[in-house]
C-alpha cells in the first residue's frame, strides 16, 4: 500500500469500534432487564393469588397511569425530576470510581437548606429568590457530600461506609432542625417546617390547563443538568480526569492528575446534584420539609444511575421509567387492587438484572455479539 | 505423548487468529514457538488447552482425533498450561496451591494435607524442582513461584507442558535455572512447548522451532542451523537490525541531579540509600540491576510519584524534590512507566484519549474548561502514524491493541512533544522485536536532540545496547558505574555488581 501519511491519518479518524458494544451495554441490557423484571412481577402476582384477568388489568392500569393521559405524563415527569437529578450525580460518581450511597442524606440536607433559605428571605422577588434557593440547596448538598470525599482522600475511609453513616446523621439533623422554633411551622407541635414562600417555588407548568397538574419547572432544570453532566463527563477537562480516575486510578496518578482533589470534587459535584434534587422536590412539590421527606428518593436514584449505565441520557430515560412506575403503580392499586409494593419489587428486580448483565446475557443469548473481546489475543 | 494440530483455523469476527495451522508436538522434545505479540500464539495454545474450539481442523492425540469442549478437557487429556501470569493463592502454602481443586481427601471429605505434601515432594524430587512445599507463596521469589505453577500441571499428570512467555518475569540467573528444569522435564519424556518472542532463549533451549506470523506457521527449523537474524526475519517478515546504531554521546549540562536521596518503602525497608547520580543532556544513562533493588522507587522519586525521605532532586538546576507529577511533566519530563497496564494507560479509554492522558489540560488540546476533541483525535492519528501504532482507528479502545502497539502508544504520548528529560522504565517489556527496534531508535533520537535519557531495565542486553553510561543498583544503592562508550563496559563486571559484589569502578 502506498498511502501517504496524510491519508493514513485521515483513515485513522474513522469512527470505528465502540458502537455495537456501547449500544448493547446502554440500551439492550437495560431494556431486557426491565422486561424480565415485569415478567417476574407477573409471577409474583400469580404467586400471591391474583388471577390472570386482574394481572392483565393491572398492567394496563400501570401503562395508563404512567403515560395514558396528560395527568399521567405530568405525574410521571414530576416523579422523574428528583431521581434523575440525584441519579446524574451518582452516575458521575460511579464514573469517577466512587460508590456514593449518600444521595438520600444529600437530598435531605439540600432540601432542608432550601426550605430554611426560602422562608428566611421571603421578601426577595421571585427572579432572585428561586434561583438563589436552588443554588443554596446545591451548595449544601455538595458540602455534605464533600465530607465523605475529604475523608476518603485524606484518610482512605471508604465512601460507601461514610456516606451511609452521613445518611443516618442527616435524618437526625433534619429531625432536630424541624423542632427548632425558627424552622417549625407556627402553631404546630409535630415536626414540620414553615412553608416555602411562593417567590421561592418552582412554577407549575400546566396549571393553566388544570390546577391539579403538578409538573413544575424543575423539568427544565433536569434537562439542563442532563446536558451539563454530559458535557462535564465527555467534554470537559475535569470530567476527563474523573473518568480516568474511575477507570484506572493508578494511571491517573501517573498522568499527574491530583487524585485527592478529584475525589473531593467528584463527590461534591454528585452531592450538588443530589442537593438540587432535594431543592427541586421541596420547591416544586412538597413546599415544606418534614421528617424523611426524601422518602427513599436517594436510593431509587442509585437504581436509576445503574439502569442508566451512568450515562446522562440513560439516566434520563431510566428516571422517566421509574417515574412512570411510580405514577402507574398508584393507578394500578386503584384500578386492579394490586398493592403498590409490587412496584417496589419490580424496581428491585430491575436493579438485580442490571447489576448482573451476564445473567441477562445468559437468559437472552441472542442479540449479543458472541465474543466480548473480539480480536485475537 | 504426541499432539498434533491439523489445519486448525480460528476466527474472531473478521480476524483470522489461526490460519490452517499444522503443528506437531512430540514427547521428549522442546518445541519452541516463536512469534510477535498478536501472531496467534496464545490463540493456538488456548485451542490446545480446550478454552477455544477451532472453527476448522482437528486436534490429534497420539494419532487419534479428540474434541475439547471446555477448559478442563485439555488438562484431562494431559495438556497443561503454565500461564505468564501466575494463578496462585499468595497466602496458601506451595502444597496447598498445588493440590487446589484436586485435593487428596480422606473420610468425610477430610483434606489430607499430609498426603498432599508427600505427593508434592515426590514430584519435586523426580524433576529436581527444589520447591519448599510448606512455604507460603507470598514469601517465595518469582522464579520459585513459577516452578509451583509447573508443579501444579505435573501434579495433574500433564505430559505436554505449554509454557507461555515463561522467562518474562525472571532474572538472568533464574532463566538459566529454569532452562535446566525444562531440560530435565524433556529428558523425562515430557513434551514442552516453549512460547516466547526472545530469540536467544529459543535458540538455547528448543530442539525444534516453529515461527508464527499473522496466524500462519511461516517457518520451521533446527536451532542448530539457525541464527537470530534469520529467526527475526521470519518472525517480523523483514530483515531486522539488532545493534542499536548510535554515534558517541555528546553530553552537555546536567539535566537531572540526585543528591543523597534516601527513602524508606511502605514496608519499612530502606528502598533508596543515599543515591547520588546525574543525567546530562545528550547522554543515555542505564540503570542495571536485578528487579526489586530500588529501581522502581528511584523512578517514583524522579517522576514525583513519591517524595524521598532525605535528599534533593534537581531538574535543569531547579529543585523539584517536592514538585508535583504534572509540574515535572510540564517542565519537559517524559515518563514511560514500567507497567503500562497498571499505570501507563486506561484500557477502556480510546486510543485518542490515552494519547492525551497527561497532556489533555495543555492549551494545545483544551480551552479553559473543555477539551478540543477534534484536535485531540487529529493529533492522536498523527502520533499513530508517526510511531507506527497499528490500529484501524483512534476511536478503538486502548486495551484492544496488542502489547507492542500499546507500548508504542505510551511511548508516542511521552516522546511526541517537547521533552528535556526522558525516564524510560522497562521501555520494551513484553514488546515484539519490530517494536523494540523502533522504541530504541526513538530513545536514541531523543538523546541526539539533546534530551537526557534515563533507562531502567531488567534486560541487561537493553542497558548495554542503549546506554552511554551504566549505573548498577543493589539494595537501594548505586554500587558501580561503568563507561559504556562504544559498548566497552565489561558485562561480567556488571553482572557481578548486580549480584552485590562491591568491586565495581565507582566513579
Amino acid at each position: 500500500m502506498s498511502l501517504s501519511n496524510q491519508d493514513l491519518q485521515k483513515a485513522l479518524l474513522r469512527p470505528l469500534g465502540r458502537g455495537r458494544q456501547e449500544f448493547e451495554d446502554l440500551v439492550v441490557v437495560p431494556l431486557i432487564a426491565v422486561v424480565i423484571a415485569l415478567l417476574f412481577g407477573m409471577v409474583v402476582m400469580l404467586a400471591t393469588g391474583v388471577d390472570i384477568g386482574t394481572i392483565g388489568r393491572a398492567f394496563v392500569a400501570l401503562a395508563k397511569g404512567a403515560f395514558g393521559s396528560l395527568n399521567a405524563v405530568s405525574e410521571t415527569l414530576t416523579a422523574a425530576i428528583p431521581v434523575v437529578l440525584a441519579g446524574l450525580g451518582l452516575g458521575l460518581g460511579f464514573r469517577a470510581g466512587l460508590f456514593n450511597i449518600g444521595a438520600e442524606g444529600q437530598i435531605l440536607m439540600g432540601g432542608l437548606a432550601a426550605v430554611i433559605f426560602g422562608f428566611s428571605f421571603d421578601h426577595l422577588p421571585f427572579a432572585i429568590l428561586m434561583p438563589l434557593t436552588l443554588i443554596v440547596a446545591m451548595l449544601v448538598g455538595a458540602a455534605y457530600a464533600a465530607i465523605a470525599g475529604a475523608l476518603r482522600a485524606l484518610t482512605g475511609a471508604h465512601e460507601v461506609i461514610s456516606t451511609i453513616m452521613l445518611n443516618l446523621i442527616s435524618y437526625r439533623i433534619l429531625d432536630y432542625a424541624l423542632r427548632q422554633p425558627f424552622v417549625q411551622k407556627e402553631g404546630r407541635s409535630d415536626p414540620i417546617s414553615k412553608s416555602v414562600p411562593d417567590a421561592a417555588q418552582l412554577p407549575k407548568l400546566l396549571d393553566w390547563i388544570d390546577p391539579n397538574l403538578r409538573l413544575h419547572a424543575g423539568l427544565f432544570l433536569m434537562l439542563a443538568m442532563v446536558l451539563f453532566v454530559w458535557w462535564l463527563l465527555f467534554r470537559s477537562k475535569i470530567g476527563f480526569a474523573f473518568r480516568a480516575s474511575g477507570e484506572n486510578p493508578d494511571a491517573a496518578k501517573y498522568a499527574g492528575m491530583p487524585s485527592g482533589l478529584i475525589i473531593v470534587l467528584a463527590m461534591a459535584t454528585a452531592g450538588g446534584l443530589a442537593g438540587l434534587a432535594g431543592g427541586a422536590q421541596v420547591l416544586g412539590v412538597l413546599e415544606r420539609a418534614s421528617p424523611g421527606f426524601s422518602a427513599g428518593l436517594g436510593f431509587d436514584a442509585i437504581a436509576v444511575a445503574l439502569l442508566g449505565r451512568s450515562h446522562p441520557v440513560g439516566i434520563l430515560f431510566a428516571g422517566i421509567l421509574f417515574g412512570g412506575l411510580e405514577a402507574g403503580g398508584r393507578q394500578m392499586q386503584v384500578d386492579a387492587g394490586v398493592s403498590i409494593d409490587l412496584i417496589g419489587i419490580i424496581q428491585a428486580l430491575i436493579v438485580v438484572f442490571i447489576a448482573a448483565p451476564l445473567l441477562v446475557r445468559a437468559i437472552f443469548p441472542w442479540g449479543f455479539r458472541k465474543d466480548g473481546k473480539g480480536a485475537a489475543e | 505423548m504426541d499432539v498434533e494440530l491439523r489445519g486448525v483455523t480460528k476466527r474472531f469476527g473478521p480476524v483470522v487468529a489461526n490460519d490452517k495451522v499444522n503443528l506437531v508436538i512430540r514427547g521428549g522434545e522442546v518445541l519452541g514457538l516463536l512469534g510477535e505479540n498478536g501472531a496467534g500464539k496464545s490463540t493456538m495454545m488456548n485451542i490446545l488447552s480446550g478454552l477455544y474450539s477451532p472453527d476448522e481442523g482437528e486436534i490429534l492425540i497420539d494419532g487419534k482425533p479428540v474434541q475439547f469442549e471446555g477448559p478442563g478437557d485439555g488438562i484431562a487429556a494431559g495438556i497443561g498450561m503454565v500461564h505468564q501470569h501466575f494463578m496462585l493463592v499468595p497466602v496458601f502454602t506451595v502444597a496447598e496451591n498445588v493440590v487446589l481443586g484436586v485435593e487428596p481427601t480422606g473420610k468425610f471429605d477430610y483434606l489430607d494435607l499430609k498426603r498432599a505434601r508427600a505427593q508434592v515432594r515426590a514430584i519435586n524430587d523426580q524433576y529436581g524442582l527444589e520447591v519448599p512445599p510448606d512455604e507460603l507463596i507470598e514469601d517465595l521469589p518469582v522464579g520459585i513461584q513459577q516452578r509451583v505453577e509447573i508443579l501444579k500441571v505435573l501434579f495433574r499428570k500433564a505430559d505436554v507442558l505449554i509454557l507461555d512467555e515463561p522467562t518474562a518475569v525472571l532474572t538472568p540467573q533464574e532463566v538459566q535455572d529454569f532452562f535446566g528444569i525444562v531440560r530435565a522435564l524433556r529428558d523425562a519424556g515430557k513434551a514442552i512447548v516453549f512460547i516466547t518472542h526472545k530469540l536467544h532463549e529459543i535458540l538455547e533451549v528448543a530442539d525444534r522451532i516453529n515461527v508464527l506470523r499473522q496466524g500462519r506457521i511461516v517457518g520451521e527449523g533446527d536451532p542448530k542451523q539457525l541464527n537470530e537474524e534469520q529467526l527475526a526475519e521470519m518472525m517480523v517478515g523483514r530483515p531486522v537490525t539488532f545493534a542499536v546504531s548510535k554515534s558517541p554521546a555528546q553530553p552537555g549540562e546536567d539535566r537531572l541531579t540526585l543528591t543523597g536521596v534516601s527513602m524508606i518503602s511502605d514496608r519499612g525497608e530502606t528502598a533508596l540509600d543515599n543515591v547520588t547520580m546525574t543525567v546530562r543532556s545528550g547522554e543515555v544513562v542505564g540503570i542495571a540491576g536485578v528487579q526489586g533493588n530500588g529501581q522502581t522507587e528511584l523512578v517514583e522519586v524522579i517522576t514525583g510519584l513519591t517524595r524521598p525521605g532525605r535528599g534533593k532532586v534537581k531538574f535543569d538546576g531547579q529543585d523539584i524534590t517536592r514538585a508535583s507529577v504534572r509540574a515535572r511533566h510540564m517542565a519537559g519530563m517524559a515518563h514511560i512507566p514500567e507497567d503500562r497496564h497498571k499505570s501507563g494507560m486506561v484500557d477502556n479509554f480510546t486510543i485518542a484519549e490515552n494519547m492525551v492522558l497527561n497532556s489533555y489540560y495543555d492549551s494545545e488540546f483544551s480551552g479553559p474548561l473543555s477539551i478540543d476533541w477534534p484536535k485531540v483525535h487529529e493529533t492522536a492519528a498523527r502520533y499513530c502514524v508517526e510511531f507506527d501504532v497499528r490500529t484501524p482507528s483512534v476511536f478503538l479502545r486502548g486495551g484492544s491493541l496488542s502489547g507492542g502497539n500499546q507500548q508504542k502508544m505510551v511511548v508516542a504520548r511521552e516522546l511526541e512533544r517537547q521533552t528535556r528529560l526522558v525516564i524510560a522504565s522497562q521501555p520494551t517489556r513484553g514488546v515484539d522485536v519490530g517494536a523494540i527496534e523502533y522504541i530504541h531508535e526513538r530513545l536514541i533520537r531523543a538523546r541526539d536532540e539533546g534530551d537526557g535519557v534515563l533507562i531502567v531495565s531488567s534486560e541487561l542486553d537493553e542497558i548495554m545496547g542503549l546506554s552511554d553510561r551504566i549505573l548498577v543498583m543493589f539494595e537501594g544503592r548505586i554500587v558501580a558505574e561503568f563507561d559504556n562508550t562504544g559498548g566497552k563496559a565489561d558485562r561480567n563486571a556488571i553482572g557481578l555488581a548486580m549480584a552485590g559484589a562491591t568491586t565495581g569502578a565507582m566513579a
